[in-house]
This record gives structure tokens, sequence and C-alpha cells, in this order.
């Protein structure tokens, strides 16, 4: 049963890699689909 | 002051003068007709009709684009305007009745849906998306997850848990090496996540609201984004992973005729086909899982990446081409799709081979959990014990341990 709770532990890391990488590479679905006249924060 | 009153009440009585002769130019319904009471506007009952999915005939609206035939002279009051209010004009641009030099078409009324710019700005296929995605996707999508868990539980009722029939041995061998099962699990437990998910995004309107409330259910749904959004990239992984590790067992051969021949010993007790690494009915959900996956994983990207990664107009061209279309009495495919409407095909295809994919994903988990003893073993510790290994895969169990795992003559030959 290890490799399946460490697959799931993996699933968790790279959901979260992979959005603070989206995140910093611009493509996070706020920036892409808003002007720049939008405020975010 | 007393100037800009002045002006204000030149431009008020302008605007009414504009707005009644605007309205005396249409062609409004005498008492009795349909839409008389609203001067042949929509009425609420029209609302009503497309909130429900009923058929409309909103002919009232599409033909009501004006007509430059019947436009005062130039001189005359709104004469420039060739006949056709702002209202109609918007009108034809949305029916698309406006010819190449943005005026109303003479001619009659030609068909709609067009991917010139008039569907980028007035969208009518997002009317067919969302009809579509609250009808039958919603209905059809159900009755397939609700049937396969119907069929499952009637085949349990009558065959009950598929046991080894010769009892454990209480030696085990090992059946899958730990990157296996990490592939296996990191695919799996990924699609569970994005299955869930991605059914409270479509039925949580209909379902979860009802039972919570919005207030509640926003963050339900922000958080199953989330999830859905990231976690996909996971499942992309462990999807290569297991196609790597596991595509040169699942290549049909002639075991495989044998293995349906006797619809793999799952229907009776003690009839056990001979079977390799992979019988045929696994190779069926390996291979359903491969072309399901990419299929969902393309059309998610393309979600993922708004307006980056259309995929429908070049897939519809290939299909002309091949004469698919053509095949099945079809007209050929729109090929120069809006870009809003590949958005909306994106969605709609990844939604129908979700729902494919969670029929043959919870046929999947029922033989590998509670339909049969010693299933799960295989995924969960790796070791299978070898009287399970023998019934279920005597060639895979002779070829790992060189012993034999049939008492008679070679089942295989």
């Amino acid at each position: 049963m290890k490799a399946m709770f460490i697959a799931f532990v993996g699933i968790f890391v790279i959901a979260v890699a992979a959005d603070q990488v989206l995140h910093r590479a611009g493509f996070a679905i706020d920036e892409v689909t808003s002007a720049p006249s939008v405020r975010l924060d | 002051m007393a100037r800009s009153s002045i002006r204000f009440l030149t431009l008020l009585v302008a605007a009414f003068m504009t707005l009644t002769s605007a309205a005396s130019a249409q062609t409004v319904p005498a008492e009795g007709e349909p839409r008389a009471e609203t001067g042949g506007a929509q009425t609420l009952e029209d609302i009503l009709r497309r909130q429900e999915n009923q058929k409309l005939d909103d002919s009232f609206r599409s033909d009501n684009i004006g007509n430059p035939d019947a436009a005062a002279p130039a001189t005359g009051q709104l004469g420039t305007l060739g006949g056709v209010s702002d209202a109609e004009f918007w009108r034809a641009y949305r029916y698309n009745e406006l010819d190449e030099l943005g005026t109303v078409k003479a001619s009659a009324k030609g068909p709609s849906g067009d991917t010139s710019v008039t569907q980028v700005v007035i969208q009518d296929t997002g009317m067919t998306w969302l009809k579509f995605r609250r009808g039958p996707l919603k209905e059809y999508g159900g009755y397939l997850l609700l049937g396969t868990i119907a069929i499952l539980a009637v085949f349990f009722l009558f065959r009950g848990r598929i046991m080894i029939d010769g009892g454990k041995s209480g030696k085990t061998i090992t059946r899958f090496k730990g990157i296996e099962r990490f592939a296996h699990w990191t695919l799996a437990g990924s699609f569970v996540l994005l299955a869930i998910t991605g059914l409270v995004q479509l039925f949580g309107r209909f379902f979860i609201i009802p039972l919570i409330g919005h207030e509640a259910f926003a963050p339900v749904a922000i958080g199953g984004k989330w999830i859905h959004n990231n976690v996909s990239w996971a499942f992309m992984l462990g999807l290569v992973m297991v196609t790597v590790m596991w595509v040169k067992h699942n290549i049909p051969n002639k075991l495989d005729l044998k293995w349906f021949a006797v619809g793999g010993g799952l229907f009776s007790k003690g009839v056990h086909p001979p079977a390799k690494k992979f019988n045929a009915g696994q190779k069926i959900i390996f291979w359903g899982v491969i072309f399901l996956g990419v299929s969902i994983s393309v059309s998610g990207l393309s979600l993922l990446f708004p307006f980056e990664l259309p995929m429908f107009a070049a897939t519809f061209a290939h299909m002309n081409d091949l004469g698919l279309p053509q095949l099945f009495g079809m007209e050929a495919l729109p090929t120069d799709l809006a870009p809003h409407t590949e958005m909306q095909l994106s969605q709609t295809w990844h939604a129908i081979v979700g729902f494919l994919f969670m029929a043959l994903i919870i046929g999947h988990i029922y033989i590998g959990s509670i339909g049969m003893e010693g299933a799960f073993d295989a995924m969960g510790s790796g070791q299978v014990d070898e009287q399970w290994a023998k019934e279920h895969h005597g060639l895979w169990y002779e070829e790992v341990t060189g012993k034999p795992a049939y008492k008679d003559a070679h089942p295989a030959e």
C-alpha cells in the first residue's frame, strides 16, 4: 500500500507545483481573461 | 444654464421623435395575433419556453430586420438609415443577414451560424451549447453512470464475488512492481478526483445548491475547479507512465479470442481461460483508458488554455477528408469555427468522454475490489496468491515461476 500513498502525495505535490508554475508563467485564468485595466487583487 | 436646458429639451424631443418613428416603421401585430400584447416583441411565454429547452420559433425576431425596399427617401425622416432601425440592424447582424457591405440583405433569410465576426459578437451557438449541457449531456450522462452501477449490482446479486476456486495457497508472487503501482495509483487517484470535481461542476447547480445553498456551494465549486485544473497534470503523468510500462503486454493476440469465447470465466465458476500478464478484459480497459485518456487530456488542455489550442476545426477537416460524416449520411462538418464555438465543442467533448471514462472505470473498480477475491492485492501490496495467479493469469504465472499452472494439457496449445 506504500506505493498507493506515495502516489497520492505525488498527486498533491504535482497539483500545487502546477498551480504555482502556471501562475508565475502568467497563465492564471484571471490574468489571461482580463484586460490590464482590471484590478485582480 | 438656460442654454443647457434648451439643449437638453431639444435632445429629448429628438429622441422621442426617433423612437416614435422607429416604432411606427415596425409592423405591430393586430389584436388577437401572437405577441400583440408586447407589440411584436418576445413574451413571457417565449422566455419560459426557452428556459424549458422547448423548441421556439424565433422568426418573429430573426425576420424583424427592417425593410430596405420600403425605406424612406434619403431626405425623409430616418431615410439615411435605409429603412433599418438600430435594433433591426443588430438583429440582422445576429442572424447573419448583413451582406459584405454591412447592409441588411434584401434577399430572404439565409442560414445562420456561419463563422464570420457575427458569431464572435453575438454567440448563437452559446445557447445550443448551454441547452445541450443542461439537457441531454446531464440526462444521458447520469443515466449511463447509474445504469452501469445498476448492471454491476445485478451481476453481483447473481454471480456474487468471484472466488479463488482452488482456495488460497498461502504463497505469493509479485504481480506489479512498486513503480507500476505508483503509476497506477497516480492515474487512479487523480482520475477519481477529476471525476468527482467534474461531476460537481456539471451537477452542482441542480443537486448540491438545493441541498446546501449558493453560499456554501461557492467555495466547493471554486475548490473543485482548482483541483480539476491542477490535478489534471498528475493524471497525464500517470497516463504516460502506464502506457510506457504496459503497452507491450496489451497487444491483442489469439489468446484473447479464447478469453472472449468463455466470457472470461466471469459468468461461470471453474472456468479459467489462459492469459498472460493481462487478459482480454484488462486489455479492453487498458486501451479504453489510453484512447479516452488521450482524448480527455487534449480537450482538457484546450479548456485549460482558453482559445490557445483550438482543435475541432482541424479535426473536422480530417474527418471530412476521410469522408466520415458522409458515411453516415451527414453533411460535411464545419471547418471554420469561431473561437467560442471551439471552446464549447471542447467542453462538450470533454464531458462526453468523461462520462464514458467514468462508466469504464466503475466497472474496473468493481472487478478489482469487491467483484473478485484477491484482485485488489495485485495493486495493493503488489503480491498475489499463487493460486489466484494460476487461475487468472496462468501463462504469466508459468513465465514468472517456470512452474506449470495447468495440470492437464496446456490450454493455450
